[in-house]
């Protein structure tokens, strides 16, 4: 949070060469959004036309729900097998271990290779592992996830992780040559993602997917709302004091304001007073202040952009 | 700013009180993209068949009309929140509505129907390939250990031999093919076969990606083992009854290994010789069709590790092993390649 302010603060003072006056498509009016995120943004046009946005996961959500997922079928062959052991082993030890036996034999086989499978067939896209972190996959085309691709990007694992890690397991009697034959394998594979812009692993490249970000928000109340009763009670702002920043900094504003932390907000309003020139007005706090100062801004804002002009920040020569 | 009341927006005076033009947008549209929200909590998680015929055809309308308030809010509103919340909203919804919700059931009839054996048929010419190459590290390995016995240990491991080996007299070597293990442990044994063989098909599959090599190589050594194996029985005489033996399930075994290994070079091919589409595009598309195969390569090797388990074990007379081999070679054939013709035509 502190961030945001230091941001705005910093943004506030610096001296940056004006730039991008050109005025704004209404194509591009949408562009605007998390400027950093936007090189592991992907769209994707739906049928009727509109072009939803996918952020790509990274390599350390996608390394912790893949743990997770691990963590859970050793989980449950272990309980599987201790649940089948002690309800079958008072008739015949022998059998009891026969039993357990083909646990580890099947039960290994079908999760290492049908747990991935089957939950990211299902109607959510992804694992355990993958919705606590919130992720899921998607086609690339942006199709239907069908269950070849699925299968397809699980069966590589097989390569990617499970046979270099079978090289490392002690008592396979394979020597140094080998090993370290093994090893350059599962580095390439692993640094297979640092070397296409996707991020791919090989699994996804030859299965056609992405794993994505699929966050489920809550719609949170509107602040203009809260802005437009502090204007009702009167808080103006002059024209000029409305030219003095642009969407970029609304931005960081609103944030400010959700975080809701209230020493940024002091410093934020008066890095904002000090550029508005104006007094602390008596009777409103700095949040009163805040909100206000957004509702008006973004009412401005808005208003241009409707013409078909929109101001990325403040050093944005549109007027 | 003449309103006192601007904070409360539910009824219709409100709203034509409220300042900002995106505000009044939002409380106008907010209960569509409410109740897209509650329906799309229920279906995902799996309670389709519980929303009423209503909820039904509600939810493809206020899934079109929550997309649209999306692009109107992407040039009318500067409302960050209230943006990430629709475009989180309508990728959900979208993902929901035109993602598969066919079920298990409608699923694998596709795959058994069409999906599978027109797959099959499409990889035809890596299939041959790929049985070419497994032939000929048969024949490599058969001829070399037909010079020089010594060669069996360079192409059999000791694991797999289990004392079958050049140093083992002919009657040992007999009594291998019709009784190997006691009947006690067949489950476990058909499991571990069932699973490693499994393992390797898809490792066929994978190791294509590395540009075919591992792929084929991997074929010409299995091969390899077959033939070292088929000139030690020979040279003892035991050729026909080796064949039976090997061929019970084999018949089912090697056709599922030769055809993972004809998908794994399906992708590899994919990859150096894309053609017009991308690289990435063109393996992704080989992709799909190979794990097709593979997956049904699973399901052939389940059915041969039943055959190798528990079949061969019980069914000791040759003319019977030979009979199931046909039978069931005949049934794969006919399945893929007279089915899988016409579905993939039609």
């Amino acid at each position: 949070m502190a961030d945001a302010a230091d941001k705005f603060v910093k943004q506030a003072n610096s001296k940056k060469k004006a730039a991008h006056n050109g005025q704004f498509s209404s194509v591009q009016l949408a562009e605007q959004h998390r400027k950093n995120a936007a090189k592991k943004t992907r769209r994707m046009v739906t049928p009727e036309g509109v072009d939803l946005r996918l952020n790509l996961s990274d390599a350390g959500e996608r390394a912790g729900a893949f743990m997770i997922d691990l963590m859970i079928q050793l989980g449950l062959l272990v309980a599987l097998s201790l649940g089948v052991f002690f309800s079958v082993s008072p008739f015949s030890q022998d059998i009891a271990g026969e039993f357990v036996t083909i646990i580890w034999l099947l039960g290994a086989f079908a999760l290492r290779n049908f747990y991935f499978i089957a939950f990211e067939t299902g109607p959510r896209a992804a694992t355990p592992g993958k919705r606590i972190m919130g992720l899921r996959v998607v086609n690339r085309t942006g199709g239907r996830l069908r269950a070849e691709n699925v299968f397809a990007r699980n069966a590589m694992r097989e390569i990617e992780v499970f046979l270099p890690l079978s090289f490392t397991a002690p008592g396979v009697g394979v020597d140094g040559w080998i090993t370290t034959a093994g090893l350059i394998w599962s580095l390439i594979f692993l640094l297979f993602p640092l070397f296409n812009k996707d991020k791919l692993r090989a699994g996804d490249m030859i299965a056609g997917t992405w794993v994505v970000k699929a966050p489920k928000l809550k719609l949170n109340i509107d602040l203009a709302g809260q802005g437009e009763t502090q204007l009702a009670r009167g808080l103006s702002f002059s024209r000029d004091d409305l030219e003095a920043y642009g969407v970029h900094e609304l931005h960081v504003l609103e944030t400010v304001l959700r975080n809701d932390v209230r020493e940024t907000r002091k410093e934020v309003a008066e890095q904002i007073r000090k550029k508005l020139n104006r007094k602390k007005t008596k009777g409103f706090t700095d949040r009163d202040f805040l909100v206000a100062y957004y509702a008006a801004l973004r009412q401005h804002l808005e208003g241009r952009m409707v013409m078909g002009v929109r101001r990325k920040d403040k050093h944005d020569k549109v007027r | 700013m003449n309103q006192s009341n601007a904070q409360t927006d539910q009824t219709m005076q409100d709203k034509d009180d409220i300042l900002l033009r995106s505000r009044r947008f939002r409380t106008e549209r907010e209960n569509d993209w409410k109740t897209l929200e509650n329906l799309l909590k229920r279906v995902e998680a799996g309670a389709l068949s519980k929303l009423t015929d209503d909820e039904m055809l509600q939810l493809p309308r206020v899934y079109r009309s929550t997309l649209s308030s999306l692009s109107v809010a992407r040039a009318t509103s500067l409302d960050q929140d209230l943006i990430d919340y629709l475009e989180s909203l309508c990728t959900r919804a979208y993902f929901y509505l035109y993602g598969t919700r066919t079920r298990l059931s409608e699923r694998l009839g596709a795959f058994f129907r069409r999906d599978w054996p027109a797959a099959v048929m499409g990889l035809w010419r890596e299939t041959l390939i790929s049985a070419a190459l497994m032939f000929l590290g048969a024949l490599a390995a058969y001829m070399l250990v037909q010079s020089d016995p010594d060669w069996y240990y360079s192409f059999v491991p000791d694991g797999l031999s289990g004392g079958r080996s050049p140093s083992a007299d002919t009657d040992f070597l007999r009594d291998g093919l019709y009784h190997d293990d006691g009947a006690d442990g067949l489950s476990v044994f058909a499991a571990s076969l069932f699973t490693h063989n499994s393992q390797v098909a898809i490792f066929a599959f994978a190791l294509g990606f590395a540009f075919c090599l591992p792929s084929a190589m991997l074929m010409v050594y299995n091969g390899s083992i077959l033939g070292a194996f088929a000139a030690l029985y020979v040279e003892r005489g035991l050729g026909y009854e080796l064949g039976g033996w090997l061929l019970i399930h084999g018949v089912t075994e090697l056709f599922a290994i030769i055809l993972a290994g004809a998908a794994g070079i399906r992708i590899g091919w994919s990859l150096v010789f894309s053609g017009n589409l991308s690289r990435l595009r063109s393996a992704s598309k080989a992709g799909g069709k190979a794990a097709l195969v593979v997956a049904g390569v699973v399901i052939m090797l389940l059915f041969a590790g039943l055959l190798e388990g528990f079949g061969r074990q019980l069914i000791t007379s040759d003319l019977a092993r030979y009979s199931i081999a046909a039978a069931t070679g005949t049934i794969w054939f006919v399945y893929f390649y007279m089915r899988g013709g016409r579905v993939s035509h039609g």
